[in-house]
């Protein structure tokens, strides 16, 4: 763009503290065309304790203006070490470390790892444990959709989002409680099956969760879809394709969302998930606008599958029958909490001291699982989780890698922000959905 | 997929043919899994793949011996210049890669029309200190696990690639999979395998003044002083456990 004839064009004169340009107002692009010197590049460090930033998420961006020409991640600050924790406990104990990676997705993460740990051990669950994972699974993946779209929403300044976001989220969370005893960090699903069966009056409670959840996500719609400052605030922004996707190892909503049905539940179906009738949403324009429509209809899909995994539960046990793999788990609930039963109890103290030494045994040691090495995903809320275990045929884990779809997601920050304006930073990381408990682990 | 061996078979496992592993030693000094109530009898007879320096013979079932031909065929004889052993465990196939041959390999596997792994999934590292495996002396003590996926035909495989810490370099696979970066800048903070050509290999997880490489086996751990009497808590590799 030439400026010689423009008669708009910003006057400017030297003066000894350099040049002072007088800009009379929408002439910034033709004042500034290109070379700016190096003083007026602003490097602004934004995070870890940003409210933005989604978590202790930090980046430097580079700043011309309000342009941002280069954005980095810095991350680490919630890194715990769960990997190299998980090397000095048993294989059971495992899933109470994972739980803690995504703390949106617990369920995903015990789901993963103990595919894994079932793999190495040949074992399957139980169909009933299975189908009680899927739903479970599913409600997690609605509320940790409604968490995105709460966070999402207010960063972006939506304060109504944030409230049904969170309300609808806590309807899911009443369900996970009711089932695991707890809101987050569960430890429910266990090598071999899941803790615990389902308690009283669950399919009364979770169909009447259906039905609210329809309601909760059909408002959000007519809240969201329609708004022009949310339109203005998403589309357009964040941009990216299927094959910036692919090479920076996207996966997930983002990759949906840029146009490619990639699913694991469809495209390598684990826990039966062949046999349920869903879609998988997609949205060709690969901005922040269609991850927003591709997570609001992943959501009614769920549940649509929740509903078809109540029809399909059947009577049966929730653990795989081999004592020696299936953790003592005969549990009840209480005056004073959840633990083992009394018929248990009674059991192991009073009458059988063949059943007391295989409590302990189990417990204390562990079981040995087989050498070797496996690496099983399922699809999170966030992409493709991946668990890598390997075994070195003992008690407890060789090694346990966790390919965190948050972690390689967040890669794509640049890619999503650099060359916009800083305001829409806010809006990509947002639609990133990055969980830092999982980018970190 | 798992067998239970007789106990007389468990304790002939113990007493190691060449490459296995050597099994974990617990309390009280015991020898094997101390076990006396038959409960640890779950032992494959088959060594593990992930430590044991043995070759799978063909076939290899599914679509692993179609994959396994399509590099075979690559130009420049790259398969067999490349690829050491192929290792089919548990339904997953594992090529071990030499280091110098990695990047043309990952290139080939991404380009070929036939082969198509559009994706790489994960790159991870695993410190095989003492373990038995092949090269104990350390020479092949870190490995590099490169998963791959194909998004067109839905395969999935997994490339390994080992090193020791005399020479701890491996070609950065950057160039061909982007998505590597952060992946190998998590495998160098944790194990200290340095990427060679990765453009800015740093810390990722780690402080960057950290000095160590915190999921190596022989990193210490570091115990808690508690204020009774010079007591400490040990650190976890350190205390006593039942296994």
């Amino acid at each position: 763009m030439t400026t010689t004839a423009d008669p708009y064009a910003a006057g400017a004169r030297e003066t000894t503290e350099g040049r002072v340009y007088t800009v009379t107002g929408g002439d910034w692009e033709s004042t500034f065309t290109g070379d700016i010197p190096a003083e007026e590049r602003l490097v602004v460090n934004m995070g870890p304790q940003h409210p933005s930033t989604h978590g202790v998420l930090r980046l430097i961006l580079d700043l011309e203006g309000e342009t941002v020409t280069k954005a980095r991640a810095v991350i680490g600050y919630l890194h715990t070490g769960i990997e190299k924790n998980t090397e000095y406990r048993n294989w059971t104990q495992g899933t109470t470390f994972v739980t803690r990676m995504d703390y949106l997705s617990p369920l995903f993460n015990e789901t993963a790892y103990c595919l894994g740990v079932e793999k190495l051990l040949g074992v399957e669950a139980p169909p009933r444990a299975q189908t009680i994972r899927v739903l479970l699974m599913e409600i997690n993946r609605i509320a940790s959709h409604w968490v995105w779209l709460a966070t999402g929403g207010l960063e972006l300044g939506s304060i109504t989002a944030m409230t049904n976001g969170m309300r609808a989220r806590e309807k899911c969370l009443d369900i996970l409680e009711l089932v695991t005893g707890l809101r987050l960090n569960h430890a429910f699903i266990r090598p071999g099956g899941i803790a615990q069966d389902l308690p009283e009056g669950f399919e009364e409670r979770v169909r009447a969760w259906a039905d609210g959840q329809d309601v909760e996500i059909e408002g959000v719609r007519k809240l969201l879809v329609g708004q022009p400052i949310w339109q203005r605030r998403l589309k357009g922004v964040g941009y990216l394709n299927v094959e910036g996707c692919l090479a920076l190892g996207i996966t997930g909503p983002l990759l949906r969302a840029a146009g490619l049905p990639w699913d694991l539940r469809k495209t390598e179906p684990y826990l039966g998930y062949d046999e349920y009738d869903f879609e998988v949403p997609t949205h060709p324009d690969g901005d922040c606008w269609s991850r927003f429509v591709v997570r609001v209809e992943e959501m009614r899909q769920s549940v649509k599958i929740v509903r078809q995994a109540v029809d399909r539960l059947e009577p049966g046990p929730v653990m795989v029958a081999d004592k020696k793999i299936a953790w003592p788990a005969q549990l009840s609930l209480g005056a004073d909490g959840l633990g083992n039963s009394l018929e248990h109890v009674k059991n192991i103290m009073g009458q059988s001291m063949e059943a007391l030494i295989h409590h302990f045994k189990l417990v204390t040691e562990g079981f040995r699982v087989p050498a070797g090495q496996v690496y099983t995903v399922v699809e999170s809320p966030r992409g493709e989780l991946g668990m890598h275990l390997v075994s070195g045929g003992g008690t407890r884990p060789h090694r346990v890698h966790v390919r965190e779809p948050s972690f390689v997601n967040l890669q794509a920050i640049a890619a999503l922000s650099e060359g916009g304006m800083i305001a829409d930073v806010i809006a990509s990381i947002a639609s990133i959905d990055p969980v830092m408990g999982g980018v970190d682990r | 997929m798992t067998e239970r061996s007789e106990r007389t078979d468990e304790h002939s496992t113990l007493s190691t043919p060449v490459g296995q592993p050597e099994t974990d030693r617990g309390m009280f000094g015991v020898s094997g899994t101390g076990d006396t109530s038959g409960f640890g009898g779950l032992v494959r007879t088959d060594p593990g793949a992930a430590v044991v320096g043995h070759s799978t013979v063909r076939p290899y079932g599914g679509y692993f011996d179609e994959v396994a031909d399509l590099l075979q065929a690559a130009p420049g004889s790259l398969f067999d210049k490349g690829v050491l052993r192929v290792v089919v465990d548990r339904g997953e196939i594992t090529f071990f890669v030499r280091r110098e041959h990695l990047v043309r390999l990952c290139q080939h596997l991404r380009d070929d029309e036939n082969l198509r792994f559009e994706l790489c999934s994960s790159v991870s590292g695993v410190d095989y200190l003492d373990t038995g495996s092949v090269g104990v002396d350390g020479a092949d003590r870190l490995h590099v696990a490169y998963h791959l996926t194909s998004m067109t035909h839905r395969r999935r495989i997994r490339l390994e690639v080992t090193t020791g810490l005399a020479d701890p370099h491996i070609p950065s696979v950057t160039s061909v999979y982007p998505t590597a970066d952060w992946h190998e800048r998590e495998t160098w903070d944790m194990f200290g395998v340095i990427f060679d050509g990765h453009p800015a290999l740093t810390r990722i997880l780690m402080p960057d003044d950290w000095a160590g490489h915190p999921q190596r086996k022989d990193y210490p751990l570091g115990g808690v002083p508690v204020e009774y009497k010079g007591a400490t808590i040990p650190p976890p590799d350190e205390r006593r456990v039942y296994q």
